[in-house]
């Protein structure tokens, strides 16, 4: 037991301090768990009766799946592509049939490619396809011409309108292939982790990484930038508290949440999203317990620069959110950026998160891969955790 | 007697702002020190060093025979600190808060227990102990601060500001529980901008713009002004008039409105020699002491008036330390012109109500207020003045009941009645990134002039309020009382017959505060009817008619003098305009803190409380 508890808590003290010789006063102790606990537990309370934070821990992240599962879903279907028929041969009408017949095109057919050239400079065409005059007397004398024109200022869409109209013209050629003669090569490709190769298998784990990133930062620095705006900051000051208790009972509350956040998520994704969890729980919530540690760091070191809950949002948003969001792989794959922003988004803890969730949920416990993110993202924590340490004391002075 | 605390040499500096120079004190053991002063003026920076929680630049100070540097965990042990708005969880009930601070200063078993109930009986929050904190009343949520702040019996107590948004009634009652401790040895510290306050306090620290100005017992400084404290009366209608003169007299250093008279304070005897000859003189033999007041019952002789002296207050002392308030010409109300106005009465309302929700922030509110007539509307925070002012100038709609102005009703053509009306919002609502220039321009814009009226009457307020070395900073940077003028400026800008103002001089140094009077008792020399808000007791003596406004209804409306005489007890014959309002309210309180307590009774425990 510490000298302060002792003295100050012991019923047989003298009940008036102040009466006393001035040097009766208990040495103060930097840690307490008991002043620890009851920081907890007002944290606690807090969060139970604050509905904000009940919102993000447990209604954003539903939201977010829904969203990310089905109106995020990088799957293209019913582009809508314009085909002009200009030659009016039976090989050239099997191959418009073959357009029509495939559900990722919702095709207008027309004779004269003047009527379709403006819908796609408007943008109600995402695509032209063009069936030259000449297609089925070049198709006898072996080279027959097929143009594509695709909307280059989308080019995710344009990379799938050629794409899927090679395919047509491949599966095309194959069907002619085939009763025509009965040889030729048949490739069947396989995917692996996702066989149907559903976007939403890899969206949803990197979804529980926002917002493992919206409780770890966000809401951490929302509440502490909270407790200076309402001068209660000023108050715990003023007590024995030590800054390391203050500090960790604003947080341990909150890496509760974070996980049990993380547990819903999941039932959630198995549940209504099939997407199953192949990998054990128990390096689930390893590796999340891991990247709460960066995360709550990074809301630390906000809220220790701002103490007002409105520059603590936008620093949170732009410094978590954001690259969270655009650096982290969840949406855009890392390898196909500049090499400068490749840099960049190693020292982004949602990197390491969001591929060892996706390995998590799709492929397995793979420990290599987990030990190397775990390692990253505890590298990334340190460096917040030591950036907050240096920057925060128990004082009022900036 | 001990020393609780000891300031040597103390310096604070903030970047280039010097909050403290050079300030040397003593708290002693056992007494309640005032730490007394305007806003602005480092009695919170103070309060922060004292309590460890900031480190001087320069300079010592020891609590406890703590240094507050080296020894900060030792006197975070040994101090009890309130900061301002209470430092309490609002989210949390009053037993939760307790629970809280008990655990962090260490309380347990029995002890702990043992002072629950101490601190409840005597914050006489036992029935609420169930209630969050943010549901209880600004006076309550004071003491539940204070009952945090005493937890673990500290030697020092220090209290920021502790009676702002506190209603009189409860005022009163932190002042017994401050006195009881004061007894029991311990030394307390209690901030306040409220210069009234200072009076009641054993000693006082008077700091003003980081400089401390005095220290000792009020009495000696008020001492220092025995028989040169005036009250003026019998001065009919022309009160301001005179007024007005008095303050342009050399022979006089300060003086106020007060009910139907004018409150004056002599100017301190020499360097007035010149003014006396200008008015032709007295004799050479005439003792120095005399010679300002000759000089004054001649005025009021002029003016058919009478004079007594009066006890000085602790104001006029602050006033005459800072060597005498202002002049009393307004030239803004001089350019202003007279005001026409249809009718007698400028605003009207009936049976004015608001409900937000199920809470009544208004109700069912009447009242006149007659053309060139200073009307106050006085309340503790939380009374309803605000919404009450705000329906009045078409900022809200009102739940039921009807209010016009100038004749014209605010429900169906609020828009009309607002080109009618001038309004300064609290804390002066200029927009800190245009320039002074800019806000001028927009605000006339705003009200609709333009072209060639527009530019003149930008020049002409640039001029009359010596705005124009300021035309190009942001109104964020100017001096406290250049900001007010150009707040008032923007709001007088289209001449409005009648003037909206809300709490125009809270958190405003009586200097600064005199002189926007000055500018206000001009204008109503003019014409101009003023609606005002505040909850500066002493301020509600400036206006003609005052409402006392508490908890959401009118409990009285009269004249300042008729509201202190209608408190008057053989306790107070002379009761001050706070001990009136305290009087009135008090038997509301009886009947609404019975209601109160059986509401907690009644009432089931909050969210998320386990029972």
């Amino acid at each position: 037991m510490s000298p302060a508890l002792s003295s100050a808590g012991s019923p047989s003290g003298s009940p008036t301090v102040a009466a006393d010789a001035s040097d009766r006063v208990a040495p103060p102790s930097v840690f307490q768990p008991r002043r620890l606990a009851a920081l907890v537990r007002k944290e606690s309370l807090q969060i139970v009766r604050d509905p904000s934070a009940l919102v993000i821990a447990f209604v954003l992240p539903v939201v977010m799946l829904f969203l990310f599962a089905y109106a995020v879903s990088l799957d293209v279907e019913g582009v809508r592509l314009g085909l002009v028929l200009e030659d009016g041969g039976v090989a050239a009408r099997e191959l418009a049939a073959g357009f029509a017949a495939t559900p990722f095109f919702d095709v207008l057919t027309v004779h004269d490619r003047r009527q379709v050239e403006d819908m796609l400079v408007a943008g109600t065409l995402r695509g032209i396809v063009v069936i030259p005059q000449d297609f089925d007397r070049a198709l006898a004398g072996g080279t027959p011409r097929l143009q594509v024109i695709t909307d280059g200022a989308q080019p995710n869409t344009a990379n799938f309108v050629s794409g899927y109209a090679e395919g047509v013209l491949a599966t095309w050629l194959a069907s002619r292939q085939t009763s025509t003669s009965s040889g030729g090569v048949q490739l069947e490709p396989r995917y692996w982790f996702n066989p149907e190769i559903e976007s939403r298998r890899f969206l949803v784990p990197g979804a529980i990484a926002i917002v493992m990133t919206m409780i770890g930062t966000l809401l951490t620095a929302l509440v502490m930038a909270r407790e200076w705006e309402r001068g209660t900051m000023e108050a715990l000051f003023s007590t024995p508290s030590g800054i390391v208790e203050i500090l960790i009972g604003k947080l341990l509350p909150y890496f509760a949440l974070g996980l049990l956040a993380t547990l819903g998520c999941t039932a959630l994704a198995s549940t209504v999203f099939e997407v199953p969890l192949r990998g054990s729980l128990v390096a689930l919530l390893l590796l999340t317990s891991t990247f709460l540690i960066p995360a709550l760091g990074q809301g630390l070191l906000i809220s220790a620069l701002a103490r007002n809950q409105f520059v603590a949002s936008q620093l949170a948003l732009l410094s978590g959110f954001l690259p969270a969001f655009l650096l982290s792989g969840f949406l855009f794959n890392i390898e196909s950026m500049p090499g400068w922003i490749q840099l960049i988004t190693r020292v982004i803890p949602a990197r390491y998160f969001v591929s060892s969730l996706q390995t998590v949920f799709l492929a397995g416990d793979v420990w290599p891969i987990f030990v190397r993110d775990i390692l990253a993202m505890l590298a990334v924590g340190a460096v917040f955790f030591g950036l907050t340490a240096a920057t925060t004391r128990k004082s009022l002075d900036r | 007697m001990d020393t609780a605390v000891e300031i040597r040499g103390l310096v604070k500096r903030f970047d280039d702002l010097e909050a403290l120079a050079s300030i040397n004190a003593d708290v002693l053991v056992g007494t309640l020190t005032g730490l007394v002063g305007p806003d602005g003026a480092g009695k919170t920076t103070l309060m922060r060093i004292m309590a460890a929680l900031m480190a001087p630049t320069e300079g010592t100070v020891q609590l406890a025979g703590f240094d507050v540097v080296r020894d900060a965990d030792h006197i975070h042990v040994v101090t009890g600190y309130m900061p301002q708005r209470f430092g309490l969880y609002e989210d949390l009930s009053v037993l939760e808060n307790l629970e809280l601070y008990a655990s962090l200063r260490g309380l347990r078993g029995g002890e702990r227990s043992a002072t629950f109930d101490r601190l409840l009986a005597f914050t006489r929050l036992g029935p609420f102990t169930r209630r969050l904190a943010g549901q209880l009343s600004g006076g309550m949520k004071q003491k539940l601060g204070l009952a945090c702040a005493l937890m673990a019996r500290p030697r020092v107590l220090l209290l920021d500001e502790p009676s702002v948004g506190v209603d009189p009634v409860s005022r009163q009652d932190l002042w017994r529980m401050v006195g009881e401790l004061t007894e029991e040895g311990m030394a307390v510290v209690w901030s306040t901008a409220y210069l009234d306050e200072a009076e009641r306090c054993d000693s006082v620290l008077l700091l003003d713009g980081g400089q401390l100005l005095f220290d000792g017992p009020p009495r000696d400084l008020t001492g220092r002004l025995v028989g040169r404290s005036l009250r003026v009366s019998g001065l009919g209608d022309n009160r301001r008039e005179f007024l007005a003169t008095a303050l342009d007299h050399a022979a006089v250093c300060d003086g106020v409105i007060q009910g139907s008279g004018v409150r004056l304070v002599l100017a301190e005897e020499g360097g007035t020699s010149a003014v006396l000859a200008e008015e032709g003189g007295t004799s050479a033999d005439v003792s120095a002491g005399e010679t300002n007041r000759v000089a004054v019952e001649k005025l009021c002789a002029a003016h058919g008036a009478q004079l007594v002296t009066v006890e000085p207050r602790f104001e006029d002392a602050f006033i005459d330390l800072l060597g005498g308030g202002p002049e009393g010409r307004s030239a803004i109300a001089e350019r202003f012109g007279d005001v026409a106005l249809d009718g007698d009465v400028a605003v009207s309302c009936r049976d004015l109500s608001k409900h937000f929700g199920t809470f009544v922030a208004t109700d069912k509110v009447s009242f006149d207020v007659q053309r060139g007539e200073i009307f106050g509307l006085l309340g503790p925070n939380g009374a309803g003045k605000s919404t009450t002012f705000k329906m009045l100038c078409g900022l809200l709609k009102p739940t039921s009941g009807d209010a016009q102005v100038v004749g014209v009703d605010l429900r169906t053509a609020a828009n009309t009645a607002k080109l009618r009306l001038g309004y300064m919002a609290q804390k002066f609502s200029l927009y800190g990134l245009l320039s002074v220039r800019q806000n001028l321009e927009f605000f006339s814009g705003v009200y609709g002039l333009s072209g060639a009226n527009r530019r003149q009457r930008i020049q002409e307020m640039i001029e009359t309020f010596g705005l124009e070395r300021f035309l190009d900073a942001s109104p964020d940077l100017l001096p406290l009382g250049f900001k007010q003028r150009l707040a008032l400026a923007c709001a007088l800008m289209h001449r409005p017959p009648v003037l909206f103002l809300d709490e125009p001089t809270s958190g405003v140094d009586p200097i600064t505060r005199r002189e926007f009077w000055t500018h206000i008792n001009g204008l109503v020399r003019r014409g101009v009817t003023v609606l005002v808000t505040t909850h500066f007791m002493d301020e509600a003596e400036y206006c003609d008619r005052v409402a006392l406004m508490y908890q959401a209804r009118l409990i009285a409306l009269d004249s300042p003098d008729a509201l202190k005489a209608s408190a008057a007890s053989t306790e107070h014959p002379e009761p001050t305009m706070e001990q009136a309002f305290i009087t009135l309210v008090e038997a509301q309180l009886v009947e609404a803190q019975l209601a109160e307590v059986q509401l907690a009774a009644t009432q089931a425990t909050p969210p998320g409380v386990a029972a």
